[in-house]
């Protein structure tokens, strides 16, 4: 499952930099609300739970566990080395994110695996924050 | 009895067309956009000199409601903005407002996907959380679908019979793009995988094509000579931008739910009161999560209901009778319309026979899904029901 360099890159906005940044950074960063507490992902103006409170950037630990996943056999673009796994996944602060699940078999995969982030350099600019399982050892 | 009165129900559907759609069309765009409009009024028996609301798009060519416009000879008064379902729902209260009497709501998509190294391009969102991963609509939904079946032991055997069904309507449909193809639910789970646990024929097909509907006022349409199709009762359920927020089950796993309870309260009827459902099947897994949020069974159940061929013409609860968009059609924006179009004929029997439903009265419609963040619902009638 390795990735070709050419797949689509995020291009940040003001809004979203501070997430890449950090990605870059080796820390993953997600906004907080400052009134209700609740983690808001993707990146917004307003709190979506309470629509009070000041939205703050706040490190996750980057751990958690598989919400959903599948395994995609047909990408959406030639770029993409199929099969690959997307996964959501649920951080223990209680927040959802997008990703990819690296380094694992699709058949390794499955609801509620422990995972942790996995920081993955594509471009100077990008880093994505993939995802492995957090195997015990 | 309804709680009160709808502003819908001053309002009919009186044409519904579908011009010849293909996997991909060699025709100008505005030439299908052209057949979906004559089409329409004349399924509606009606001039384009009547015409005096107007919501005309086409996909390629970009082409907007005020241009088309011209189309009409500057005449209409009255644009729309909407797509789908909320398109006629716009329009019908445009005509109960007395914006407009008479609107077309027409859109059409010619040659569009040429690239077939990458998936259609309207399978392809584009933005900085989802497109890096690799994630297009079949991965989309394919999570929602994943987590159903985890929390409620839904089994692929479930989703392949709604494919397979579906498909085996469109199958002996002869204006569908996969006429003539009938499939097995073992054929649905021995084709390739696209993201699990979707296989190929648990996937809209791709196509092209267009399609038209006329609206007018319930009084104007008692001139006219075809048969009226009543709106009962709409909904609509926007929970976020779609193909940018995760998918997450629990936050959106129902939506639709407050959209089909709005809509059977405007009508004064029950889901035990649905003759037909064409509801929107972008994956076989969408059916089964609908046949829940709509009350036609418990949350969890939908996987059983569909089995042993309930949902088939025929069956107790016939669902996309004309192939929707596993065979017949999943063409550009016409494709949304489709919905209440195929109602409109299964309620005027303007279908093959072997896909009649008898005597259907009441068709629910909708547009979207759970991978998708909203879900649209039209509910439509041979008559009122207030």
């Amino acid at each position: 499952m390795t990735r070709a360099k050419t797949i689509p890159l995020p291009r940040p906005t003001a809004l979203s930099r501070p997430h890449w940044d950090g990605c870059r950074e080796g820390v993953l960063r997600v906004q907080r609300c400052a009134a209700c507490g609740s983690y808001e992902f993707i990146p917004q103006a307003v709190c979506t739970r309470c629509q009070a409170g000041k939205l703050e950037w706040v490190e996750s630990s980057g751990r958690g566990s598989v919400y959903s996943h599948t395994t995609v056999y047909r990408p959406p673009r030639p770029e993409f080395d199929a099969p690959y796994v997307v996964a959501i996944v649920e951080l223990e602060e209680g927040w959802h994110m997008l990703t990819n699940l690296v380094d694992c078999t699709p058949e390794e995969v499955a609801i509620g695996l422990p995972v942790e982030v996995d920081f993955r350099a594509v471009s100077d600019e990008i880093t994505l924050p993939c995802f492995r399982l957090r195997r015990s050892t | 009895m309804p709680s009160s009165r709808s502003p819908l129900h001053d309002v009919v559907i009186v044409g519904a067309y579908n011009t010849r759609q293909a996997r991909v069309l060699d025709q100008p765009e505005l030439e299908v956009l052209w057949d979906a409009v004559h089409g329409a009024l004349a399924s509606a028996g009606l001039p384009l000199s009547a015409v005096d609301g107007v919501n005309v798009t086409s996909s390629v060519r970009r082409l907007n409601a005020r241009e088309a416009v011209m189309m009409f000879g500057a005449r209409p008064s009255w644009t729309g903005n909407e797509i789908g379902i909320p398109a006629v729902i716009e329009a019908a209260l445009a005509i109960s407002a007395g914006l407009c009497e008479v609107a077309v709501i027409a859109t059409a998509q010619a040659a569009e996907y040429t690239d077939r190294a990458a998936t259609a391009p309207w399978t392809r969102p584009s933005n900085e959380f989802v497109e890096c991963w690799g994630l297009f609509t079949p991965a989309e939904f394919a999570l929602m679908a994943r987590r159903h079946m985890h929390l409620y032991g839904t089994q692929p055997a479930a989703l392949a019979e709604v494919a397979a069904t579906i498909r085996n309507h469109g199958a002996r449909h002869p204006e569908a793009v996969h006429h003539g193809r009938f499939v097995t639910p073992d054929e649905v789970l021995a084709s390739r995988m696209i993201a699990d646990p979707f296989h190929l024929l648990d996937c809209a097909i791709t196509s092209e094509g267009g399609a038209g509907l006329v609206l007018t006022h319930v009084d104007r349409a008692r001139d006219l000579d075809v048969v009226p199709i009543h709106l009962l009762g709409a909904g609509t359920d926007k929970q976020g931008m779609a193909y940018v927020t995760a998918p997450v089950w629990d936050r959106y796993g129902e939506v639709g739910r407050r959209a089909g309870e709005q809509v059977f309260a405007q009508a004064g009827l029950r889901p035990s009161d649905v003759d037909v459902l064409e509801i929107y099947d972008p994956f076989s897994f969408e059916i089964i999560r609908q046949l829940e949020i709509f009350g036609f069974c418990k949350t969890g159940e939908g996987g059983d209901f569909v089995m042993d061929g309930r949902i088939a013409v025929g069956g107790e609860l016939p669902v996309v009778t004309n192939g929707g968009l596993l065979s017949f059609s999943h063409a550009g924006l016409a494709q949304l319309i489709q919905k209440p179009i195929s109602a409109v004929q299964q309620l005027r029997g303007e279908i093959p026979d072997a896909l009649k439903v008898r005597n259907a009265k009441v068709a629910l419609t909708s547009n979207g899904g759970s991978g998708a963040l909203f879900c649209d619902v039209l509910l439509l009638g041979t008559e009122l029901t207030a």
